[in-house]
């Protein structure tokens, strides 16, 4: 492999890892404040994607890509509000299947208003073919669009849960329940806008990505066994972890695809997933989780 | 301030309180003492709104709170330090003071949120020199004291602490007390619950005994200290222990 060749896979591999580590991010977002796994992460990023299309076939670009993250965050709200909010105390089975129910009932109807067709976004800036020359290797500027938003949603919820008052509040929710409920905090109102934080992340994720690997309705589900693979590889809970194992995951794959063939690409992160569940299930910087009682 | 009248709690099908009725008057220090497992626990929980009432009444200054979401009761002045601390580990000591002023948020402003700080640091010095350190990383005294802080922090009328001397050296369950003492001279009317009866009692004005959900007697302190039931139960124990362990 030519070193040109090399870095265009190290790019390519760089654009899906930054997804998977939104997504990964999302997954923690809502663990650390429920101790929930949502499985119906993935569908996020396709409904940013698909409302996104629709939207802009009567608004420009920008207007269109904050209109779908807007109402994916409904979506989001509707989702706590509905399946999750009335559950006292659910056991971690009761909630798993409830969230993969909400990944199908949310797939089912995508089906039903977008059809099976895949949707696409146009480039942000540039055109299918434009191309920034990166060390011999050629890069899509809407890559760096990926890579430039995904960066900045990671370090503007970094700073929210550590310098906010808000996100201190979800990060006690996540700490200790009891804690955060003697200090008379808004527990389930805490609980409701972690699904919006997330629904949002996941949609405007959805919508950088959607120029690059088009939306179907389908895309979720593998989406959420990416993010997830990257919750756990980075620690359940620990969201540097997970944006450091996105990225690993992204690059591991994007390698395995230039040496075996295509359809092994999922095989490799399931792979992975299974074999850090046996063999290290606080993830590779999972120290942190320990903590959480 | 505190009236609790025909109180039954309980989880599941497991009922824990049996018509309690307890009262507390401003300005006082009451103890609940009574063996592990007695429903002392459920008792405060119930109060704050954790637990839910099947039957009776909980009067927070007048008004009926056993509906009431735990956030209203610590707003409207009620807050307790739960049993085993509960603070916030992965935080830090400042960022867990921070969030006990919650429902202090617009009240005071920035000035009233240092005040309160300031306060809290001079009540527990060693907080203000641990103000950076993961409270998770605190000993078992100071954690207590953090959580105390946390509670202060919500300007609480009435403070409720479930075991604070739980798993505490003599002398910092000593320390402890001593700052009981002195929130309640502050002006904070206090409801204490407590395994180690000598202790709270001591510190105490008034004094219930909770058997296995109902409350048994009760005192005033002096009585209660120098009732032979309670001292044949809750203060020889150490007496019957060594007895016990002496036996084949």
């Amino acid at each position: 492999m030519t070193g040109a060749l090399a870095i265009q896979y190290l790019v390519a591999g760089l654009t899906y890892g930054t997804i998977y580590a939104v997504v990964g991010m999302g997954f923690n977002i809502i663990y650390n404040t429920t101790g929930i796994i949502n499985f119906a992460q993935g569908e996020f990023v396709m409904l940013g994607g698909m409302i996104a299309v629709s939207l802009h076939a009567i608004l420009p670009l920008p207007l269109a890509i904050a209109g779908a993250v807007l109402a994916t965050m409904v979506v989001g709200a509707l989702i706590e509000l509905v399946f999750i909010h009335w559950l006292s105390r659910p056991t971690v089975l009761r909630m798993i299947i409830v969230t993969i129910g909400i990944s199908i009932l949310i797939r089912e109807v995508a089906l039903l208003i977008w059809g099976h067709n895949v949707r696409v976004l146009p480039y942000f800036t540039g055109n299918e073919i434009s191309a920034i020359d990166l060390l011999g290797a050629r890069i899509s500027p809407q890559v760096l669009w990926v890579v430039a938003v995904c960066a900045a949603m990671v370090a503007l919820t970094t700073a929210f849960f550590q310098w906010t008052m808000l996100g201190r509040q979800m990060r006690a929710c996540a700490s200790n329940q009891v804690g955060a409920a003697v200090c008379g905090l808004p527990i389930r109102r805490l609980v409701t806008l972690s699904f919006v934080l997330s629904a949002g992340m996941g949609a405007l994720a959805g919508c950088v990505v959607c120029p690059i690997t088009y939306t179907q309705y389908g895309m979720g589900t593998g989406l959420a066994i990416k993010g997830f693979t990257v919750a756990i590889l980075g620690g359940l809970g620990n969201s540097l972890g997970a944006v450091a194992a996105g990225l690993l995951l992204g690059i591991i794959e994007s390698f395995t695809v230039s040496q075996l063939p295509t359809a092994f690409k999922d095989t490799v992160s399931i792979a992975i997933l299974l074999g850090v569940l046996l063999l290290r299930p606080s993830g590779l910087f999972g120290a942190r989780v320990a903590t959480r009682a | 301030m505190l009236r609790i009248r025909n109180l039954d709690a309980g989880y599941g099908s497991l009922t824990v309180l049996r018509r309690v009725s307890i009262h507390v008057k401003p300005g006082e220090i009451v103890a609940i003492v009574g063996a592990n497992g007695a429903g002392k626990s459920t008792l405060l929980k119930t109060i704050v709104g954790l637990v839910r009432p099947r039957a009776g009444e909980v009067l927070f200054e007048g008004t009926d709170v056993s509906r009431t979401p735990t956030e209203a009761i610590v707003r409207a002045g009620c807050s307790l330090v739960p049993e085993g601390r509960q603070v916030f580990a992965d935080m830090t000591v400042w960022e867990n003071l921070l969030l006990g002023a919650h429902v202090q948020r617009g009240k005071g402003g920035r000035a009233g949120l240092q005040a309160d700080l300031d306060r809290i640091c001079g009540l527990f010095p060693v907080l203000a020199e641990r103000r950076r350190q993961l409270a998770g990383t605190l000993s078992g005294g100071e954690q207590q004291m953090l959580a105390m802080g946390r509670a202060l922090m919500a300007h609480p009328r009435l403070l409720m602490l479930d075991e604070p001397s739980m798993g505490l050296a003599p002398l910092i369950v000593r320390d402890i007390f001593d700052i009981v003492v002195r929130i309640s001279a502050a002006g904070s009317t206090v409801l204490l619950v407590e395994q180690n009866a000598r202790s709270a009692l001591k510190v105490a004005h008034r004094g219930y005994v909770l058997e296995t959900g109902t409350i048994t007697m009760q005192g005033t302190s002096e009585e209660l200290l120098a009732n032979r039931d309670v001292q044949r139960a809750y203060l020889g124990k150490d007496a019957n222990e060594e007895s016990e362990r002496g036996a084949p």
